[in-house]
């Protein structure tokens, strides 16, 4: 199916669905992707995974985004049965970035999602056990935001060369 | 000096200081610590494998820190490796040694501008006796920097209190 | 599976004896965690309830060096360091991402180069993961043939671009330097040298009674399992399912070349246990050298620093990207805002994605068996924390 297709089939079945804020930018210059509101994302993935004509079955990345201003979280599905692609987008503010947690659907967006929230610090509700990942468990700060300040000591180290 | 002095003419009696006999037998047994943090551990394995092998020198890989006199810190150290990195090395029985292999544990490495995790050098939190440059050394390059441990073994003493 | 005790023992006194689940560290320095890994096993006597993982050990900060490169050229070194063990194959799933969003095409005699590369580096990969394999279960002379003819692959790459492990090879729109005029023939010599060597790694490892015994019946991975966590290479493989990049979703020339893709089947005991997973990766090696011959007989003319860019400075866009390396599928998420800086670059690796099923696998064996476990997954930290 064609990036096109799949995104009227979405629209097609959450048509009438306030807020769900589906935003197809199919002509973009080299990925297209499909921006969904961050409250639906989860009804979204799960009829993307399940339905007869989609099944999308693999997740194979999920990334954070700072947009300055604004965070995002990309999300590129494949499907193994069908060998069709998209990619999903989810903004939200950064002062209040809390987006619906897919792990419910890909068990492998928990180890993502951990990493996305200790980079960037986006809030993932409903996930079982989000807590740092790559950095310890005291750092302060989410380090990718591109407004970030490296600290001058941790734990009596010296950071900066 | 006139009753033992030029006695004994058969070959197999050897005369030397006690420093030179602890020494030799130091150096040519230093056991390393089984510790390989990024892509210098590959280079490390490679030396001690078929075609350089470093057990030739008497250097076999131990996994405790109890067991070993030096401890080749291959890879970038992380600030939190870093405090492991301080707990193996005072776990280790003197005289201990510590060789800094590549260039990131040297100095942070190719990392040194924008890695707000790496810890700019391993002599940070360590005391290191033998730096070996390179990204990552070769394996030739790193069995030199151990002759270069043993040739500061080789002149240690007895007498002198070494320093950490 | 071991039986689980379901009525304690009683004491003399007849009381029940109390038991007490226990806590123990498989710290960041440990002989069989190939790297820095730290894994918290909870274990009922020696039986694993609970396996967690802390990774993050070697977290070096490349997503953020990205973002502060004047040149996406400059990035290529970074990619190396990645996952330091298969560094080509780093390196071609980045330019192959690169080169989709600024729309290079790349002459046929760098694409054909860039094959044999990468294969060559697979080989070199399994090396190690067959070689450090044995280790684990106790087996030290595999591990001594592997890097005698790991060190022949290296002999290759050090003639070519004059790097033994971390090359800077592979270049936006083409290559740092040509082959020189004799790897052809000494590529084949190598080819003709290592078909043999396979079937002794085979009798030595793969098929020793005692290596089928510590690994046929443990790590079991289920197909589904395995897709929903988003397995991917001989993980994947070793579960039955019939899914390679090279083949699936085709980039580069793989598509003019004929090879098979190994599955595992189940031969020794489930479909997808360690050893098939470690059969998968033997049967890969004898795969790719069949593609190497196959390249290095039709390999075209041509200059391989002709299309290399100048000034690279895409449009505004972002593109995703993804390649099978050894250890599955390696994909690389570029955005750009324009200028030629790269405004982010994310790296799906698959060592983090691959090392998160370890509690599903591990769960109900003996500790024993989850060093075997590590094992079969072949993680390298340095793709794993980046």
């Amino acid at each position: 199916m064609t990036p096109q297709e799949i995104a009227d089939k979405i629209s097609a079945r959450f048509a009438g669905v306030p807020g769900i804020g589906i935003e197809a930018k199919l002509d973009s210059p080299v990925d297209p992707y499909i921006k969904i509101s961050p409250d639906h994302i989860l009804d979204a993935t799960k009829f993307l995974r399940d339905d007869e004509e989609m099944l999308f079955d693999f997740l194979s990345c999920l990334s954070g985004v700072d947009l300055k201003g604004r965070l995002a979280v990309v999300y590129q599905l494949f499907s193994m049965v069908k060998r069709h692609k998209i990619t999903l987008k989810v903004e939200v503010p950064t002062d209040i970035p809390n987006v619906q947690s897919v792990e419910s659907i890909w068990k492998t967006a928990n180890w993502h999602e951990r990493e996305a929230f200790d980079l960037y610090g986006i809030t993932f509700i409903g996930h079982p056990d989000l807590r740092r990942i790559l950095l310890p468990y005291d750092w302060e700060g989410h380090p990718l935001r591109k407004d970030y300040q490296v600290p001058e000591y941790y734990n009596g180290m010296k950071v900066p060369y | 000096m006139g009753l033992l002095d030029k006695q004994f003419d058969n070959s197999n009696i050897v005369i030397t200081s006690l420093d030179s006999l602890l020494n030799w037998a130091r150096l040519s047994s230093l056991y390393q610590l089984q510790f390989g943090l990024a892509c210098c551990a590959i280079e490390m394995m490679a030396a001690s494998a078929s075609n350089f092998d470093m057990m030739r020198f008497g250097v076999i890989p131990r996994a405790t820190p109890r067991q070993v006199d030096v401890m080749i810190v291959s890879g970038t150290v992380t600030l939190k490796m870093a405090s492991r990195i301080k707990k193996l090395f005072d776990q280790m029985a003197e005289p201990r040694y510590v060789i800094s292999m590549g260039s990131c544990s040297n100095c942070g490495g190719p990392y040194w501008e924008h890695g707000y995790h790496v810890l700019k050098g391993v002599d940070r939190v360590i005391p290191v006796d033998v730096y070996v440059p390179g990204c990552p050394p070769r394996p030739e390059a790193l069995i030199e920097g151990l002759m270069k441990l043993q040739e500061k073994v080789r002149n240690e003493s007895l007498a002198k209190k070494k320093i950490a | 599976m071991a039986e689980t005790i379901t009525a304690p023992p009683k004491t003399s006194s007849g009381k029940p004896l109390r038991t007490e689940e226990m806590i123990v560290n498989m710290g960041p320095q440990h002989p069989s965690t190939h790297g820095v890994l730290r894994l918290e096993i909870v274990v009922d006597g020696e039986i694993i309830v609970d396996v967690v993982p802390h990774i993050g050990y070697l977290h070096r900060c490349f997503e953020k060096h990205c973002e502060h490169m004047t040149n996406y050229q400059q990035v290529i070194p970074y990619v190396d360091r990645m996952d330091y063990v298969c560094s080509m194959n780093n390196e071609f799933a980045y330019v192959v991402a690169a080169e989709r969003l600024l729309k290079i095409q790349v002459p046929e005699r760098v694409e054909y180069i860039r094959v044999i590369m990468a294969e060559l580096q697979r080989i070199a990969s399994h090396l190690i993961a067959v070689g450090t394999y044995g280790i684990d279960i106790g087996a030290f002379t595999p591990f001594l043939y592997c890097f005698r003819d790991r060190e022949k692959i290296l002999d290759l790459f050090e003639m070519t671009c004059g790097a033994r492990l971390l090359y800077n090879y592979m270049w936006i729109g083409g290559l740092s330097h040509d082959i020189p005029s004799d790897f052809i023939a000494r590529a084949k010599d190598f080819c003709a040298y290592f078909k043999p060597q396979i079937r002794d790694f085979n009798n030595l490892l793969t098929y020793n009674e005692i290596f089928i015994k510590r690994t046929a019946n443990t790590g079991v991975l289920p197909a589904d399992i395995a897709v929903n966590y988003a397995c991917s290479g001989p993980m994947l493989r070793g579960s039955g399912v019939n899914w390679d990049l090279r083949r699936d979703d085709p980039y580069s020339v793989y598509h003019k070349f004929e090879w098979d893709v190994a599955v595992g089947t189940g031969e020794t005991g489930p479909v997808g246990s360690c050893w098939d997973r470690h059969i998968v990766r033997m049967k890969e090696m004898e795969q790719s050298v069949r593609i190497i011959e196959q390249v290095l007989a039709q390999i075209p003319d041509g200059d391989v620093q002709s299309a290399i860019p100048k000034r690279i400075r895409p449009n505004p866009g972002e593109v995703y990207a993804r390649t099978e390396s050894p250890r599955g599928e390696l994909g690389f998420y570029i955005v750009s805002d324009g200028t030629g800086t790269p405004y982010r670059i994310k790296a799906r690796s698959p060592g983090f994605v691959n090392l998160s099923v370890i509690n599903e696998i591990a769960r109900g064996g003996m500790v024993a068996d989850l060093v075997a476990i590590i094992g079969s997954i072949d993680i390298v930290l340095g793709e794993v924390d980046r």
